[in-house]
């Protein structure tokens, strides 16, 4: 947010240079058509912002609270869908699964800022790897979803014959309970790596090097100075990788519906976006749909003010 | 002493080169591996121990693959959703950055914040009443959907241009304005070029985006000749797994891949700057 209004300093001298005394009318005139001309280049977007997003959003808040198979006009139910929602298994299974695939972040984060470290070295080949860790990112997740589940596979896939060469026998990774959700979290890792790898390693290049070579001079460890030089000035960057990492993550589907189109083994990698998408699209369920859509909403905006209460806490506590 | 520190550091990039070099290879190997699936036989996929480069590469997989389903029509339709989005929604967007950065109107930054906010609600939570009016409108299992919200523009970038302007000194438009330029003038002579690269990256980035879509045309195509390429390509795997067809779905695959392996070699440098850039700024 460092781009705030234009200061009128300038238009304004500019003004009472040419006559001797502004006539205030002309002032505001001047001003009246540049608000015009700002009003029209930003009414698209805005007019687009309320059409498609504030305008369904009010109204899967009142589709939450009606029953609606959309061949019938919704009837209102109150708190009805809100109520089958917590009692739902099917639900609450759903739940579980996408906050289980969130072990993923902190980990995929762990190893990126590893990754990120050895790369910001004065060393040839810099670009290339970089390059090479960033080829999953731009792959499309549809694409690289059935490439994975072709690799998981018991017998023939990729993962096990690997594994096969550490003389580990593989599972049937995406056929069994235990292992369809960190096949799943295995699988994301491999595909964000490099973009959080990137941003990290963009952050490293901006810690000025002085004030290493000033902890180093006053005895601090390696250890140390990847705590409290190194850690705190990737502070940033791991706040909005954790905070979109867990917006995206919370809507994780696409991966989900192709790899196990039946939500997996006895649902256990079905999604919350999975489940919303089926009850609304297979079954009709609209208004059910819509009050865990909202829920989900709800959820990701909690998560994501949480984040910012405690980023700006743990800001608060490095000034004192 | 000092010979000593150095050769240690170069000791150090010979380590770190290698094992970057083993986690390279973990990370293209899927894909590679993909490449190789694509070009076996049916059978050949089921050979022990794994051919990694099959015998006799079978290019006719990739002839084959298009008469196998709607590729090439899957390929049409996210070429026409994909650029009209990303063309049209990069003009309307950059408008509306350069008037939210350098133009005056009263509660702009409001709107913006408001805008930006709206951000944070995911699309599941919209995506039925999205659906709904579309219906209305008859425009299911056509790509206006999936086209028509794109023209209005892109918050993402409005804000990644809003900021890249705020570099751009404000002398240098007020001294157009003295010279008489209109708004459109001062937008076309004066911010295009000096933010051309901003915009061609996030130009780039949203193309892509655009281009790997998967719910949204899941939701809204239904006849397999409208579908976009990433519909076409999850039906081709739902269909050639049960025939254990998987030098097909893999072939399917490499060739929904080429275009933004092709886009990203090309400009890799400004993605990868353009990138770094939203850990920082962000």
């Amino acid at each position: 947010m460092s781009a705030t209004t234009a200061p009128a300093a300038p238009a304004a001298r500019a003004a009472t240079a040419s006559p001797p005394s502004p006539p205030p009318k002309r002032k505001s005139k001047l001003y009246r058509r540049e608000h015009l001309v700002a009003a029209a280049f930003i009414a698209l977007p805005l007019v687009g912002f309320l059409t498609f997003a504030i305008g369904p959003f009010l109204y899967s808040i009142y589709a939450s609270f009606t029953n609606w198979n959309m061949l019938s006009s919704p009837t209102w139910i109150g708190l009805a869908n809100y109520r089958q929602a917590f009692g739902d298994p099917y639900f609450r299974t759903s739940l579980f699964n996408t906050f289980f695939y969130m072990i993923g972040i902190p980990i995929g984060l762990a190893l990126s800022l590893t990754l990120a470290l050895a790369m910001n070295r004065r060393m040839p080949g810099q670009s290339f790897f970089r390059a090479i860790y960033y080829v999953p990112v731009v792959s499309s997740l549809a694409a690289v979803s059935i490439l994975w589940q072709w690799a998981y596979n018991g017998d023939f896939g990729l993962v096990n014959q690997a594994l096969e060469l550490i003389g580990v026998d593989g599972p049937n990774w995406l056929m069994n309970v235990s292992t369809v959700k960190p096949a799943l979290i295995i699988m994301a890792i491999w595909k964000g790596l490099g973009y959080s790898m990137l941003l990290y390693l963009a952050a490293l290049q901006s810690v000025p090097r002085s004030l290493y070579e000033a902890a180093e001079l006053d005895g601090a460890s390696s250890m140390k100075r990847f705590w409290h030089i190194t850690l705190p000035m990737v502070q940033p960057v791991t706040f909005f990788l954790v905070v979109t990492n867990i917006i995206a993550g919370s809507q994780i589907f696409t991966e989900i519906n192709i790899m196990t189109p039946t939500g997996g083994p006895e649902f256990s990698s079905a999604s919350v976006v999975w489940y919303i998408w089926r009850q609304a699209f297979s079954n009709l369920q609209m208004g059910y749909a819509s009050a865990m859509a909202v829920l989900l909403g709800i959820l990701v905006f909690l998560i994501t003010a949480f984040q910012f209460w405690l980023n700006a806490r743990n800001a608060h506590e490095g000034v004192d | 002493m000092a010979s000593n520190a150095k050769r240690r550091y170069r000791t150090g990039n010979i380590i770190v080169a290698v094992l970057l070099l083993i986690g390279g290879i973990v990370m293209v190997a899927p894909l590679l591996w993909m490449i190789s699936t694509s070009l076996k036989t049916r059978e050949g996929v089921f050979a022990l121990p794994p051919e990694w480069i099959p015998p006799i590469p079978q290019w006719d997989n990739y002839v084959r693959v298009w008469t196998a389903g709607p590729l090439l029509s899957g390929i049409k339709n996210s070429l026409i959703v994909s650029l009209s989005v990303t063309i049209v929604g990069s003009l309307t967007s950059t408008l509306a950055a350069f008037a939210f950065a350098k133009l005056r109107l009263p509660g702009k930054d409001f709107i913006f914040l408001f805008m930006l906010a709206g951000l944070m609600i995911p699309f599941p939570t919209l995506m039925i009443p999205q659906f709904v009016m579309f219906a209305g409108l008859g425009w299911v299992d056509t790509l206006l959907p999936l086209i028509v919200p794109g023209l209005f523009g892109n918050i993402m970038m409005i804000f990644f241009l809003r900021q890249y302007l705020g570099s751009v000194p404000d002398s240098l438009i007020e001294a157009a304005k003295i010279d008489g330029a209109g708004y459109l003038r001062i937008f076309g002579s004066v911010v295009l070029p000096l933010i051309r690269p901003a915009i061609a990256a996030q130009f780039i980035l949203w193309f892509m985006a655009v281009w790997n879509d998967y719910l949204a045309p899941l939701i809204y195509l239904n006849t397999p000749e409208r579908q976009t390429l990433q519909v076409v390509i999850a039906n081709f795997n739902a269909n050639y797994a049960i025939q254990t067809d998987y030098p097909l779905i893999m072939a399917a695959s490499v060739i929904a891949l080429i275009p933004v392996f092709v886009i990203f070699l090309a400009f890799q440098r400004q993605i990868i700057e353009s990138v770094a850039l939203t850990g920082t700024k962000g």
